[in-house]
């Protein structure tokens, strides 16, 4: 029998869009009051009211505002300023080597960082303190803000690699340098001639990962939660916080919170494309001007993003150093000693939890590499008769916010009476961590060249022999780059884990959350090191495995 | 099934108490009828039987899991029942009560009446209200075998949970008073009153502080100071309603709009837990904390938690106390272990275990004298540790007042805070 | 019939067709030499004939090798051997094990130890079995693609202007080392070029591929 050449990316939409179409519909209906479970049927706007009088929602959404754009512009402006500055720089080239610590961390580890590095009694603070006259913190809130800038500052620290990364994966399809040597020979001075001319190019690539970026940073409930103020909270975190009330009655004001978090996004990702289209047009004008000044200011601004990776190495340093602390009282600079007690104490449960996040990263991120393989492999071979265009739909997740569907799932598990067990953790970790092994997939996938399969099959190799003989091993090094980034993302997942999982599946991210409300800042530590060394090491093995695998064979090693 | 063990259970344990034999230490129990050591009881049928069925079943308990040293002290629990009975004792940390609350009552709504998700559930004051009010527990108590050992007389908050009485739905497993803990090398002097303390925080702005009103330390922070503002304590024991809880609780939000400009932050943010508020203390960014347990200084300082001139007082007019308990939800999946696992909180090893200053340092639920005398030694021979109050400096703890009380201190507080500006 | 037969072939790109409809036949050990501008479909013609024309054209026509109807075959089961631009040589396996793709499955491995080696002596390489194939010079490479191929045993051997990346003095050379072997098999070749020294070398006839699409 024969399937049809459309049923691999079909299988690989749907286990992203079943769970998110559920969701939403999980979380619309009881956000216009209709919850059968409840006893509440019909519609009515209840659920709005409830929310429009929470007395804290115009502050929620300021801040949910403030730092989810900020952060995103943060983000792309420290970038866009760093390219145009450093670009022909030789350290520039290998930006993507030192980049992979700060991207393999998860979002919550890096977080935990920088709290233990810009928090009052922080270790920022403590290095000005002699030169202050301080012994005890400053009252000020340089974290948990009410104004959401040290969530904002959190966020862009994280999201700035990232726009980096992809940004840099751009500069690769784009004639960038004769484009370059075009425009410096007609007067542009180097960082000038890169905003103008590279700029725009780069920015119609990185869009998608922009978008995400934006979602994510207005979403975000683990950052929101551990960098943000409590009350009130980022919109973000009020669904949240309502739907784990022992009223059941208050699901219904956090699927209104939700679906508003929901709309708000779509709006913020058109508003922010309102305002690209705008600056791109002033840019426009800008480059059409032959004005050649704002060399030495674009330079200047080249650091920022240096400057923000400081920050990000130096938070993974602080959750380091506190999980070998002794007592470290603030103002002292280092703790009274170092060992190795915390970890020793937490042994046991770090290596339970450990192994309960790895017993869903591994098959969530199998499954994806295994779903995006058979899609790409589809399309490479069937064309437009494996539908391609659907393969789009599946990045879908990362421009919602979590909380407008993982609610609803919740929602609708608790309502069928489903235990959430590991299998709905690992389906809810698979449609975030599909997308993005297609992302790091699908462009080597294509870049293959297509002569290379037709050599193997003139020689006589069938599908699978060509599959597994010829493109797997070739490819291998973005096949170990995708594990390691799905690892990465599956193990970085929060609101996952406690909605799927019912709240009872124990990851060392819903671990360290539960910790870092408060409690001891060396356990912590160790919960979020471990956290972010997971990931590391499959960053680490995805760079080197295919070196020492490849060791002798040079056509591999390039690249 | 169910119901049929439910309603023999009495007539069983009427009839395992006529069998038992009078014993000579039993002459110290005065107030409770016939209430002997646990040892010298002969092996009561249907507990054996029951601990047979538990045995190799694996228990979901929910739990508060914001303190290291309870969790590590629910970690030590799991390894004694694997070891006593083969029970696989699993810790679901909960970030709040509420969520395991939601998750039964969702589950009856979804109308699962067996195979529920939480076995035993740690549990007291509102969430216990509810659990009640809603009819989601199991009566246990009297069918634990220890629980005879409980001071219900003395420690009335056993068998009183916030005014409402228990009856026997949830078996209590530690008790908390609440003590103020403060730095003596930086606060040798700290006001000895919720009013005294308004007026230290104005001279000392920033200095004090209190966990968000949602957690329930901050909540209790609210019901301490509302303890001094109520000219009769009495009312408290009553449900609040409108009209009783605007007028009474006037002089309070008085006292807490004077108060809240001089907290740390200005008042405009609050630690969101007891934990992140003991940060607070230990990097000196405030003087003075509430703790809802009398060892928590002891503790912090053993653990490097907090400096070694760290100390514990209570108030003038006394502090709350109350009393921790576990609860089984009426869907239980495995209601057998979850029993054992009771039984086991309140058995006289865990008890000292808990009360142990270098482990958790909570007092025990237990009457001491009840006790056969090698247990009893388990008591005596826990060490005192600085920074400490003994039950003689604690003094006779306030009752909790009406769970009603507390759910709307926190609704008022929250919409008096939000916008975090004033 | 033996050799290679090509049936009114059009390839058709959203239904317009890229050249009129072609007809030919390559007897064993002959060469067709098929000539015409860039992006008229020379190459794709190739892969239709491989079975991997990309999903975007679509093929019409008939092609028989010996007898055989192509149509509806696989790939691997078309028995049609190919050599690119490009060596293509597999970049993660050593000389050897490229050279030993293609071969039939089953033989006993000192037989397949024995013809790889038998074919890099052919190709002048003797010993090169357990090198990496980018450390080969452009001949070396060229002429293990060749050896990969003839090792498979195939029945007509399609050229895809598998001389245009060597450099002039190479590029003779490796022609009648490639002609030669093709002729000492019988094969039939069909050669696509644009370069007219390699029609001139091949020898046989020449069919000019007139474009159809308007560029």
């Amino acid at each position: 029998m024969r399937l049809p050449a459309c049923l691999p990316v079909l299988l690989l939409v749907a286990a992203v869009l079943l769970p998110v179409l559920a969701g939403l519909a999980g979380t619309l209906l009881p956000a216009f009051g209709h919850l059968p479970a409840l006893g509440a049927v019909g519609w009515s706007l209840d659920p709005w009211r409830r929310l429009l009088d929470e007395p804290g929602l115009a502050a929620a959404l300021r801040l949910t505002l403030v730092s989810g754009f900020g952060a995103t512009a943060l983000a792309l402006l420290s970038v866009a300023l760093f390219c145009a500055a450093f670009h022909d720089r030789p350290l520039f080239r290998r930006a993507q080597l030192w980049l992979a610590p700060l991207l393999a961390t998860p979002h919550l580890a890096m977080g935990v960082g920088f709290l233990a590095l810009a928090a009052p009694s922080g270790l920022l603070v403590r290095l000005l303190a002699p030169l202050l006259g301080l012994d005890r913190p400053p009252d000020l809130a340089t974290v948990n803000d009410p104004w959401g800038l040290a969530l904002l500052l959190g966020l862009a620290l994280k999201e700035a690699p990232w726009l980096l990364l992809v940004s840099l994966a751009a500069l690769n399809q784009i004639p960038a340098a004769r484009l370059m040597a075009t425009a410096r020979l007609l007067g542009q001075p180097a960082p000038v001639a890169w905003l103008k001319v590279v700029f725009p190019l780069v920015y119609r690539q990185i869009r998608l990962p922009l978008h995400a970026v934006l979602a994510y940073s207005l979403g975000t409930v683990e950052m929101a939660l551990l960098l943000g103020p409590g009350s009130p909270p980022p919109l973000a975190v009020l669904p949240v916080r309502w739907f784990l009330d022992r009223d059941l009655g208050m699901t219904f004001p956090a699927a209104a919170a939700a679906t508003l978090l929901l709309v708000l996004t779509l709006a913020a990702i058109l508003l922010w494309e309102g305002a690209a289209a705008l600056a791109g047009r002033a840019g426009r004008r800008w480059a059409a001007s032959g004005v050649a000044a704002g060399a030495r200011l674009v330079r200047l601004g080249g650091w920022l993003l240096p400057l923000l990776l400081l920050l990000a190495l130096g938070s993974l340093g602080a959750v380091l150093l506190w999980s070998v602390a002794g007592p470290w009282r603030f103002p002292d600079l280092w703790p009274r000693r170092l060992d190795f007690a915390t970890w020793a104490a937490h042994r046991e449960g770090l290596l339970a939890l450990a192994e309960a996040t790895l017993r869903v990263a591994l098959p969530a991120t199998a499954l994806a590499l295994a779903l995006s393989v058979a899609a790409l492999e589809a399309v490479a071979r069937h064309g437009r008769a494996a539908w391609p265009w659907l393969l789009g739909l599946s990045y879908l997740p990362l421009l919602l916010p979590q909380t407008a569907f993982l609610l609803g799932l919740q929602v609708l598990l608790l309502q069928l009476g489903l235990d959430g067990g590991l299998p709905a953790v690992l389906w809810a970790h698979l449609v975030f961590v599909l997308p993005y092994v297609l992302l790091v997939l699908a462009a080597p996938w294509e870049a293959l060249d297509p002569r290379l399969a037709r050599s193997a099959a003139a020689l006589g190799a069938g599908p699978l022999r060509m599959l597994c003989m010829v493109k797997l091993p070739v490819l291998l090094r973005p096949l170990l780059a995708a594990a390691a980034v799905g690892v990465a993302v599956s193990v970085g997942q929060y609101l996952a884990t406690l909605f799927a999982g019912g709240g009872r599946y124990a990851t060392l991210t819903t671990e360290a959350l539960a910790l870092a409300s408060g409690g001891d800042r060396r356990v912590l530590g160790v919960f979020a090191a471990l956290q972010a060394g997971i990931p590391l090491a499959c960053y680490a093995l995805a760079l080197l495995l295919p070196r020492w695998l490849w060791r002798r064979r040079a056509g591999l090693r390039a690249a | 099934m169910r119901l049929q063990r439910r309603a023999l259970a009495p007539v069983l344990a009427g009839l395992a108490a006529a069998l038992r034999p009078a014993t000579a230490g039993a002459a110290n129990a005065t107030d409770v009828p016939a209430a002997p050591p646990r040892e010298d009881v002969p092996a009561a049928a249907p507990w054996e039987r029951l601990l047979r069925r538990a045995a190799g079943q694996s228990v979901n308990f929910h739990a508060w899991a914001g303190d290291a040293r309870t969790n590590a002290f629910i970690s030590w629990t799991a390894d004694r029942m694997e070891a006593l009975h083969r029970i696989r004792l699993r810790h679901i940390r909960l970030r709040d009560t509420a969520e395991a609350v939601a998750r039964v009552v969702a589950e009856r709504a979804a109308g699962q009446d067996s195979g529920g998700a939480v076995d035993l559930v740690w549990i007291n004051g509102p969430n216990l209200l509810a659990m009640k009010q809603q009819g989601l527990l199991r009566r246990i108590a009297d069918d634990l075998p220890n629980f005879a050992l409980v001071d219900t007389t003395g420690k009335p908050a056993t068998v009183t949970d916030f005014t409402v009485p228990v009856e026997g739905l949830a078996s209590p497993w530690r008790m908390a008073q609440v003590v103020f803990i403060h730095d003596a090398a930086r606060l040798p002097e700290p006001p000895r009153t919720m009013l005294a303390m308004a007026d230290w925080a104005r001279a000392h702005p920033g200095r004090l502080t209190h966990p968000n009103a949602r957690d329930f330390l901050g909540a209790t922070f609210l019901k301490q100071a509302l303890y001094e503002m109520v000219p009769d304590p009495a009312a408290l024991a009553r449900p609040a309603t409108e009209a009783t809880f605007t007028l009474l609780a006037a002089p309070l939000w008085e006292w807490y709009r004077a108060l809240r400009p001089h907290l740390w932050r200005q008042g405009r943010t609050f630690p969101e837990s007891g934990p992140a508020q003991r940060n607070l203390l230990n990097d000196g960014e405030i003087d003075l904390m509430i703790s809802f347990n009398p060892a928590e200084a002891a503790a912090g300082i053993a653990d490097g938690l907090l400096p070694e001139t760290t100390r514990s007082y209570v108030l003038q007019g006394g502090t709350i106390g109350n009393c921790s308990f576990v609860g089984i939800p009426f869907n239980a999946a495995q209601p057998e272990a979850a029993m054992v696992v009771a039984d086991f909180l309140l058995s006289p090893e865990a008890q000292a275990e808990a009360a142990d200053p270098r482990k958790l340092g909570s007092p025990t639920v237990l009457d001491l004298d009840r006790l056969k005398p090698g247990d009893r030694q388990r008591f005596d021979d826990l060490p005192r540790l600085p920074g400490m109050l003994g039950p003689a400096a604690l003094g006779q703890p306030l009752p909790e007042p009406h769970p009603s009380w507390m759910t709307r201190l926190t609704a008022d507080w929250e919409r008096r805070t939000a916008g975090g500006a004033r | 019939m033996s050799g290679l037969a090509l049936r009114d072939v059009v390839l058709r790109l959203d239904g317009r067709a890229l050249f009129a409809p072609l007809s030919l036949e390559v007897a064993p050990g002959g060469v067709v030499t098929l000539m015409g501008p860039s992006g008229c479909g020379k190459s794709s013609l190739l892969a239709w004939l491989c079975g991997t024309l990309d999903p975007a054209l679509a093929g019409q026509g008939s092609a028989c090798l010996d007898g055989m109807d192509l149509d509806g075959l696989p790939p691997e089961r078309r028995r049609l051997g190919i050599l690119f631009q490009d060596d293509l040589l597999f970049p993660h396996l050593s000389v050897g094990g490229n050279l030993g793709f293609g071969l039939r499955p089953g033989l006993p491995r000192a037989e397949r130890r024995a013809r790889i080696e038998a074919a890099l002596v052919e190709a002048e390489m003797p010993g090169f079995a357990a090198r990496d194939p980018a450390s080969l010079s452009g001949g070396q490479r060229a002429r293990v693609a060749l050896m990969r191929v003839l090792l498979a045993e195939p029945r007509a051997l399609l050229l895809d202007e598998p001389f245009s990346r060597l450099d002039a003095a190479l590029r003779g050379r490796f022609r009648r080392f490639v002609l030669d072997h093709a002729a000492a098999l019988r094969l039939p070749v069909l050669l696509v070029t644009h370069d007219p020294a390699d029609a001139e070398a091949a020898g046989g006839p020449v069919l000019h591929l007139a474009s159809l699409a308007t560029p």
